[in-house]
């Protein structure tokens, strides 16, 4: 500091601690929550110091949550949706920076539009859409009466019946969630700052677009990935309404809308003890790895939302 | 923009954007573009006939007193979220750029709220204040002498509801302004308190006003947060309820929607939604390019 202050040093530190404690308090009583008998938790107050029924409550919420599918649900949705994300952005982004062709800056403005379209802003036509993703295309079809188009060339009747639904599938999970406006601009900015002499160089040893995306885009570029797989992992494993709409099985519902069932009723048990440790279980992957992999994770949210 | 540097090729570019594309005009742009139609279509029950009604869904939506009290609702909420978490955000972050030595243990002590599903805040915040079993809910009966009851009252579900959703948001405030802190050149500090200022006037002198690019791009975010992606919070702790004082209107758009199959209503609200997310967009991208700082 510039001056000596050692009152408000001691202030400062008091209120750090109170802060930190205020923040950390719901999950630390949580735990403490998570370790007693049913008996003990619907004591008021609860007593604050930890019972040994940890693992057991762990075990039963585990199986009466069907935890073990719930979360691998989650995972796959997570990992699908990073891996996609950066994937068709990366790319798309490659697309727009590194080549001229006609529609390119369309393409740049419909991508860009769409930071303004969250899914929870067009619930019911996206939920259509993932009923029957083929459904846009087959309206198309019928738009321009394509059917009397085929009858008449091959002078059979002709119907085509386009289906294909999304729901409860891994593919409804993920795809819908996949297009991302901020990734691709992110990439975007990042190509706009990489060495013009690199591309040069490149074309001049006779390189292709691909081999240079691959062997010198790609690496240059691993510190944005690290940075954006950390923050969409955590996007894609908390996502709520998504999951909620196109998931109706249990067997393919995600983690985070499972645990509202473990949540006690008015005419059910308290059993918070149940509730808060599979919540814990639940929020533990993302927590895991934004504590584990601060440094891209700082960096990737200031640079996303600029 | 595009490199001066560039690859020609007839047909690789094009691939390369178009699963972007495709993704972005089935999920996106279709989708949107029905939901505008559909908010002027009125259909019944069992949508099976739809007639076109103008603007009849808007115009119900804009003399339901119901969808009035969930515009407040939302505004309330929204406030509220963005204010307590700007607050303590800022107040944490300012004690935490100046105890220097723990800077690195304290921002992991405060960062991880972050990763917890909006959903999950609401499930520990729904424990902590629950009428009958919650320990804070019973400082607050004893300590302030107030019936606490967030099932039964509206003000006290809209506090609760508040807290699980700003408690997660605090940890995001923090990390974006210690990140601006640290921006701010060390000199300016060192000048201000050679000068006399106090730490309390050099924060509200010099930190505070370098930080205010910060602190109106964070508003925006906390308040499209508080719009959106606090559906989960609402679902788990209250469900709109008690009498729909916690309806917001994310959550108005799945019940009429999804629950209730009104489908004009819904699509209206939606197009609503929508409309307000494009004016809020437009806002900061005019307003954060300008960068708001202080003058004089």
């Amino acid at each position: 500091m510039v001056e000596r202050t050692p009152l408000l040093d001691i202030f400062t530190y008091v209120f750090l601690i109170v802060g930190i404690l205020i923040v950390g308090f719901p999950i630390i009583y949580s735990l403490i929550a998570a370790t007693q008998t049913l008996e003990d938790v619907s004591k008021v107050p609860m007593p604050l110091i930890p019972g040994d029924q940890f693992l057991v409550n762990m075990q039963e919420a585990w199986s009466r949550g069907d935890l073990g599918t719930q979360i691998m649900n989650s995972f796959i949705m997570a990992t699908g949706i990073t891996v996609g994300k950066i994937t068709i952005s990366i790319l798309g982004a490659f697309s727009i920076v590194y080549f001229d062709y006609r529609f390119r800056a369309v393409a740049f403005a419909s991508v860009f539009c769409t930071l303004m379209l969250p899914v929870e802003v067009r619930i019911m036509p996206t939920y259509e859409v993932a009923a029957n993703v083929l459904g846009p295309l087959q309206a198309v079809w019928d738009f321009l009466h394509l059917n009397a188009v085929v009858s008449w060339f091959t002078t059979n009747e002709f119907e085509l019946a386009l289906d294909w639904s999304l729901l409860d599938s891994y593919t409804g999970l993920i795809l819908p969630l996949v297009a991302s406006a901020t990734c691709t601009f992110l990439f975007r900015q990042f190509f706009l700052t990489v060495p013009e002499e690199l591309c040069e160089a490149a074309k001049m040893d006779g390189a292709s677009p691909m081999t240079f995306f691959r062997k010198i885009l790609l690496p240059l570029s691993k510190t944005n990935i690290a940075a954006l797989v950390v923050i969409e992992f955590v996007y894609g494993y908390n996502q709520y309404l998504w999951p909620l709409l196109v998931t109706t099985n249990p067997k393919m519902t995600t983690a985070v809308i499972g645990l509202q069932n473990l949540i006690p009723q008015a005419d059910d048990l308290p059993e918070w003890n149940l509730a808060l440790g599979a919540a814990i279980l639940v929020m533990l992957p993302p927590v895991l790895v934004v504590l584990f992999m601060q440094r891209w994770f700082v960096k990737g949210l200031i640079e996303k939302e600029k | 923009m595009i490199k001066r540097s560039f690859f020609k090729s007839k047909y690789i570019p094009y691939l390369l954007i178009l699963p972007q594309v495709l993704i972005t005009l089935t999920f996106f742009y279709w989708p949107a573009i029905q939901g505008l139609i559909q908010s002027f279509l009125l259909s019944d029950p069992f949508g099976r006939r739809s007639t076109f009604v103008w603007f009849y869904n808007y115009i119900e939506l804009f003399t339901d007193p119901l969808y009035l009290k969930s515009i407040m609702i939302t505004l309330v909420f929204s406030m509220l979220v963005a204010g307590v978490s700007l607050f303590l955000g800022l107040f944490i972050a300012t004690m935490a750029n100046r105890a220097l030595k723990a800077k690195a243990v304290v921002r992991t002590m405060l960062i991880w709220p972050y990763a917890v599903a909006p959903a999950i805040s609401g499930i520990l915040w729904l424990f902590l204040l629950h009428p009958s079993y919650g320990v804070v809910a019973l400082g607050i009966k004893k300590w302030l002498g107030i019936d606490w009851n967030p099932v039964l009252n509206g003000n006290d579900a809209m506090i609760m509801v508040t807290m699980a959703s700003a408690w997660k948001q605090i940890s995001y405030n923090f990390v974006f302004f210690v990140a601006g802190m640290q921006a701010i050149p060390k000199s300016l500090i060192e000048a201000a308190a050679i000068d006399g200022a106090s730490p309390l006037r050099r924060f509200w002198a010099i930190t505070f006003p370098l930080l205010s690019p910060t602190f109106f791009f964070l508003s925006v975010m906390n308040i499209i947060y508080s719009f959106f992606e606090t559906f989960g919070v609402i679902h788990t702790v209250t469900q709109g309820g008690p009498g729909g004082s916690t309806n917001i209107m994310v959550y108005k758009v799945y019940q009429d929607g999804f629950v209730g199959l009104n489908l004009g209503s819904s699509s209206a609200q939606s197009v609503i939604l929508m409309s307000l997310i494009i004016v809020i967009t437009v806002i900061q991208f005019k307003f954060v390019e300008k960068k708001v700082q202080y003058t004089g």
